[in-house]
């Protein structure tokens, strides 16, 4: 292999990490504020709200319905718009984090239920203000689930962002497709391949440290 | 302190409504332990959660320290929230938190600063055994332990008032008596009001001066707790009761026993002794003056709360005409008298 190859190789592993990381980190933000949302909405709940609970529930789900590809490819003006391209490592943050939205609501939504609802009611008892039951209880006491979510949540981009290599990003994912694929080298592939399931690997193993220091159960 | 007045709860709405609880008036003098008593199911529960409006009642008004909680804005309820300590069967403490971070909760809430609220919680630790305990997580605890935090937690607010729904139903009876002492220290020493569900008699028994017996959604009887115990007024409150103590005619007598007195039969008698009026000397007395035999079934002497309760179920064994004397005679003494039925005489 070429040295050229191997640098190429190189700076792939970090346009990953960087569209990973910087659609991650957007989409954990808004994911978590939206999770939060479709919990404390439902029907009964601290914020009940039905029908925006509905609202939100319906967009999530077109929002996960739509596979990555497709939707990368059909908010292309809108990434246009947003950063003046729609080829490269920052365009491809804009698809990622879109799709990595309601993944993240979902994961969060599901770590919350988690929450005795017991707990909540000792909070109302003690005067808490909704904000402050999502904020001292909530949220501390499903930090565990939260975690688990954040783990999958970056592993799943991994896989998105090795997609967007398909239609103009850079990354790991697009060396394996120009070079490993199209260009029949086996080796460029494998390596490639190897890079990303030590990512997985690598980002699984600190989601668990993590969890497992955040959980006092 | 707490005064319930017409106060209901229903669920759904027409033909499918329930009705949790049916129109209740409840008063909880200041300063005292009240109980309410009933099976799983009877509304105890959606009692004592009406009383801070964890569940909104459907009629009526709920006064804590004269204050009407329904006629309260969201944050003043809050406000009054923090009047009212509570603590659950399941302890409901944080487990992201440390036992000290669980009781200084309901104070960060209130927005107390860090330096006064460790000056609150240290001292609510000591009280309730738990200053070793400070750094340790609710999952490390023992369940008396965790229950111990949940009452140091609600008294962090330094409620006037305090809830306390099944607290020790999920402990071992060593634990519930040892969270019932605590309880009863903390209403002594800090002149805290409670109000308790449970399923439990020996609860009552042990720390309450009211108890109010709830069935079907509806408060049957309330009565001081040794009234209760010497003589329940309803029939509910006697086979709550009867279960309690056991204290049934033996079973091959209650299968011949008749309602109505005939011809040749003699009365079975529940006697309650309160305090000092001895139960010897009374039988002893019955077959001196009136000649009668008194044949003893059953016999229990009961402790509640310091008093002694005798308790007793006999056989007054001679001729109908003189067991009326003799009734209408244990009825003008200091202790209460029940005719359970009759029996045919064997001789």
């Amino acid at each position: 292999m070429s040295s050229a190859m191997i640098e190429r190789i190189w700076n792939s592993i970090f346009e990953t990490l960087y569209m990973v990381a910087v659609s991650g980190l957007i989409s954990i933000a808004i994911g978590v504020a939206l999770g939060v949302a479709l919990y404390v909405t439902r029907p009964r709940q601290i914020l009940a709200m039905p029908a925006l609970n509905s609202v939100l529930s319906i967009i999530v789900n077109v929002g996960r319905s739509v596979p990555f590809i497709i939707l990368a490819l059909a908010i292309v003006p809108f990434t246009k718009l947003l950063v003046g391209s729609f080829i490269g490592n920052t365009a491809a943050i804009v698809p990622l984090t879109i799709a990595a939205i309601p993944f993240v609501a979902r994961l969060i939504e599901g770590a919350l239920n988690e929450v005795q609802p017991g707990l909540i009611e000792a909070a109302q008892s003690m005067g808490a203000t909704p904000r402050q039951i999502i904020t001292k209880v909530l949220l501390p006491e499903a930090r565990g689930g939260i975690i688990t979510g954040v783990t999958i949540t970056f592993i799943a981009l991994i896989g998105y962002s090795a997609m967007a290599g398909a239609v103009g990003a850079g990354g790991l994912g697009a060396i394996a497709i120009n070079y490993g694929y199209n260009r029949y080298n086996s080796l460029v592939m494998l390596i490639t391949v190897a890079i990303m399931v030590v990512l997985v690997q690598g980002i699984q193993m600190l989601g668990d440290y993590l969890v497992r220091r955040a959980n006092h159960k | 302190m707490i005064k319930l007045e017409n106060v209901s709860k229903i669920y759904g709405q027409g033909s499918g409504a329930v009705h949790a609880l049916k129109p209740v008036d409840l008063h909880v003098p200041k300063g005292s332990i009240t109980g309410v008593i009933g099976t799983s199911g009877a509304g105890k529960s959606t009692l004592i959660r009406c009383v801070n409006l964890l569940e909104r009642p459907s009629t009526g008004r709920v006064l804590v320290d004269e204050q009407d909680l329904t006629a309260l804005s969201e944050s003043g309820l809050r406000k009054a929230r923090h009047d009212i300590g509570m603590i659950f069967q399941h302890f409901n403490l944080l487990s992201s938190r440390t036992v000290f971070a669980n009781v200084a909760l309901p104070l960060e809430l209130m927005g107390i600063t860090k330096r006064d609220i460790r000056d609150r919680v240290l001292p609510l630790l000591e009280l309730t055994g738990l200053s070793d305990k400070a750094a340790s997580y609710p999952a490390e605890l023992s369940g008396g332990q965790k229950q111990r935090v949940a009452i140091a937690r609600a008294l962090a607010s330094r409620p006037k008032v305090l809830l306390c729904d099944e607290a020790t139903s999920a402990l071992d009876p060593q634990t519930t008596a040892s969270i019932l002492t605590l309880l009863r220290d903390i209403n002594t020493q800090l002149g805290l009001t409670i109000l308790l569900i449970t399923h439990e008699m020996e609860v009552v028994k042990t720390i309450c001066d009211q108890v109010a017996l709830i069935a079907n959604g509806e408060l049957v009887e309330t009565a001081e707790v040794g009234d209760f115990f010497t003589a329940p007024r309803t029939q509910l409150g006697r086979t709550f009761l009867n279960d309690y103590l056991e204290l049934e005619p033996p079973r091959n007598l209650l299968e011949r026993l008749l309602e109505a007195p005939g011809e040749r039969t003699h009365p079975i008698v529940r006697l309650a002794f309160r305090g000092d009026t001895a139960s010897a000397p009374i039988i002893s007395r019955l077959s001196r003056e009136f000649d009668i035999e008194v044949s003893i079934l059953e016999a229990r002497i009961e402790d509640i709360q310091g008093r002694t309760l005798g308790l007793m179920i006999a056989e007054l064994m001679g001729p109908t005409a003189i067991t009326q004397d003799v009734l209408t005679f244990l009825n003008k003494l200091d202790l209460h008298v029940e005719v359970l039925g009759h029996v045919q005489r064997n001789d």
